[in-house]
């Protein structure tokens, strides 16, 4: 079967690329402005088509709780949810991650704290990328930047997921999910017929009980696991980073953006250059893992940095980090749900410029 | 010595009325003497061993003194956080509804950090075993009030006795999910005395089969007994149970299948 190409919201494209990926389970809760998904889901009927099954919980602490009881039978399932969903979901996700269960979480981010705005916002970098919840940990977070990435990385996560038993987070926000743009989307996969060895699917006599948990009372045992889930993390380190650069080659000064920053960066890019600044843009699709070595190499190369977020500031630590004094490093963005427009951008910059 | 060797004369393959239940593992139970959880725990293992159903059971431990389930029952197990067992289980529930699906949780896990995640299993008749322990106490964090601690009852913060006008009158959640459509089974049992014991596997019983037609939610409340935090022995904790608890948590069936239009 060939892609088909449709006209879609970010957030219809994961509810329907979640369908075709060959999803088990969907468990999920309304909050703007990703409603669509669970929408969309519920109008689709998949548990009369694939068989895939589709629940509206409680609450946000029921989701992602049954994304835990589903994803402990080695199943297929995914949530979705709006930043303070998403604050709500912590607890269960430490516990995913505690467990070593795969899953899908995705975050159409809206501005904060608290109740913040229902207008986009990449103000949850930190919690998506340092853990978020209680315990050391990390999910594995990729960033679109479209509406057919918000498509391909719901497989992507799912592959990545079961690759490492590790929650993987799609950080959306809200201008993608409810943009529309053309997306090809992948044919129907068939569901999984077989489930990993650790799955509790009932204990047959050829194998002992599986056990899903993430306690652990002796601290010996406990500190063996912990090293256990860095390795695993160093690996995806290793294994799993993502990026794109655009015009980097000739680059004096390098705008570092994700998602909807980075498709403003983009047109930033041609303005700067339009006014003979050599400005390039390195794009980090995975955020877990943080494209760390590229950033400190294009270092060598650049003039200075601006790390373009529509938060306060959080993804600047990893560039500071990744750079390590190398050259200037700054932070510009718009917050409270406003998006940066790419002309903000160049002014920005040529003020960091001149007043640097 | 004679009486030793007569000991030992008696313990013979031939002379056992009493032995270990085939699915409970060889692991040392975590419990105070003469805490119900045990007996609970044997119950369930008996039921399942009985009924033909370890390739087939899924079940969800809970955060509390039986946390350590796992250890104890030979069958998959999964281990909530506190309170949402019953999320867990829907999901598992309905991505694999040829499996049996049960959790066991206490009284602060049931009806005090988990009673939205309990009411709405309920209510969208969930097909899935609740099995709900009911000692009125927290009994691993060390005694403290639990949201079915008795009117007056003494624990580590409520030392005056539970305030019902500062506190409110302890809930009874079994009343409460037997008026949702959603459930099927609804029962309160006990495990203080030998007969008691016996009603509560019958009704455990009772509750696995009906698990099996897919009709709703079975939920059976075991009043218990927390000796060591009602800072009384085994048998003090007994007879306070019958006399202060039951009054309070009357046993017996709330719903029925025979209640319900069929």
């Amino acid at each position: 079967m060939e892609k088909e190409l449709k006209l879609m919201k970010g957030n219809e494209a994961v509810a329907e690329a979640a369908i075709r990926a060959g999803a088990d389970g969907y468990f999920g809760y309304p909050i703007t402005p990703q409603s669509e998904i669970l929408e969309y889901l519920m109008e689709a009927k998949p548990y009369e088509k694939t068989g895939m099954v589709v629940l509206q919980a409680e609450s946000e602490l029921a989701a992602i709780n049954m994304v835990y009881g589903g994803a402990g039978c080695g199943k297929k399932v995914m949530t979705t949810s709006s930043s303070p969903g998403i604050s709500l979901k912590q607890e269960g996700i430490s516990y995913i991650a505690g467990a070593e269960l795969p899953c899908l979480i995705v975050n159409v981010v809206r501005g904060g704290p608290g109740l913040g705005t229902i207008q986009p916002a990449q103000s949850d970098y930190f919690q998506a990328t340092k853990g978020g919840g209680h315990g050391d940990y990390h999910l594995i977070v990729l960033a679109p930047a479209s509406v057919q990435e918000m498509a391909d990385f719901v497989d992507l996560g799912f592959e990545l997921a079961f690759k490492y038993r590790n929650p993987a987070m799609i950080l959306s926000d809200g201008a993608i999910g409810q943009m529309m743009e053309k997306v090809w989307l992948s044919p129907q996969k068939e569901r999984s017929k077989t489930v990993p060895e650790w799955a509790t699917t009932g204990k047959t006599p050829t194998r002992e009980r599986n056990v899903i948990t993430s306690l652990d009372l002796d601290p010996n045992a406990q500190e063996v696991f912990n090293q256990k889930l860095i390795d695993k993390y160093n690996e995806i380190r290793e294994e799993e980073v993502r990026y794109e650069e655009f015009q980097c080659e000739d680059a004096e000064y390098l705008f570092v953006a994700y998602g909807t920053s980075a498709r403003v960066c983009q047109k930033s890019v041609q303005l700067a250059r339009e006014q003979g600044i050599k400005a390039g843009l390195l794009r980090p699709i995975t955020l877990f893992p943080f494209p760390t070595k590229k950033i400190n190499e294009l270092a060598d190369k650049v003039k200075m940095m601006l790390s373009v977020e529509m938060s306060a500031g959080q993804m600047v630590e990893d560039v500071l980090l990744s750079v390590n004094g190398k050259v200037p490093i700054y932070h510009f963005g718009r917050m409270g749900g406003i998006v940066t427009a790419p002309d903000e951008v160049v002014e920005n910059l040529k003020s960091k410029i001149t007043g640097g | 010595m004679a009486q030793a060797t007569g000991i030992k004369e008696i313990i013979k393959p031939e002379n056992l009325v009493y032995k270990k239940t085939k699915l409970m593992t060889d692991n040392v139970l975590s419990y105070c003497p003469g805490c119900g959880h045990g007996t609970a725990h044997r119950i369930i293992a008996e039921i399942i061993d009985e009924e033909g159903l370890q390739s087939e059971s899924i079940g969800i431990c809970p955060v509390g003194c039986s946390v350590l389930l796992y250890n104890f029952m030979d069958i998959d197990w999964q281990e909530a956080a506190h309170g949402r067992a019953p999320a867990v289980a829907t999901a598992i529930k309905r991505l694999m509804p040829e499996k049996f699906v049960f959790t066991y949780q206490g009284d602060g896990d049931l009806a005090a950090i988990g009673t939205a995640e309990t009411i709405h299993s309920c209510n969208r008749g969930e097909n899935i075993l609740i099995v709900f322990i009911n000692n009125g106490i927290y009994g691993m964090t060390g005694g403290q009030m639990a949201p079915t601690t008795l009117p007056g009852m003494k624990t580590s913060t409520s030392p005056y006795g539970r305030d019902v006008a500062m506190m409110g009158n302890p809930l009874k959640m079994t009343d409460i999910v037997a008026t949702l459509p959603g459930t099927y089974y609804v029962t309160r049992q006990s495990v203080h005395t030998p007969a008691n014991v016996k009603k509560t596997k019958k009704a455990i019983r009772k509750a696995v089969q009906y698990q099996k037609l897919n009709k709703g939610t079975c939920f059976v409340e075991i009043v218990s007994n927390c000796p060591s935090n009602w800072k009384m022995t085994p048998v003090q904790s007994n007879k306070w149970l019958e006399e202060n608890m039951l009054p309070y948590y009357p046993l017996g069936d709330m719903k029925t299948p025979e209640d319900q239009p069929a």
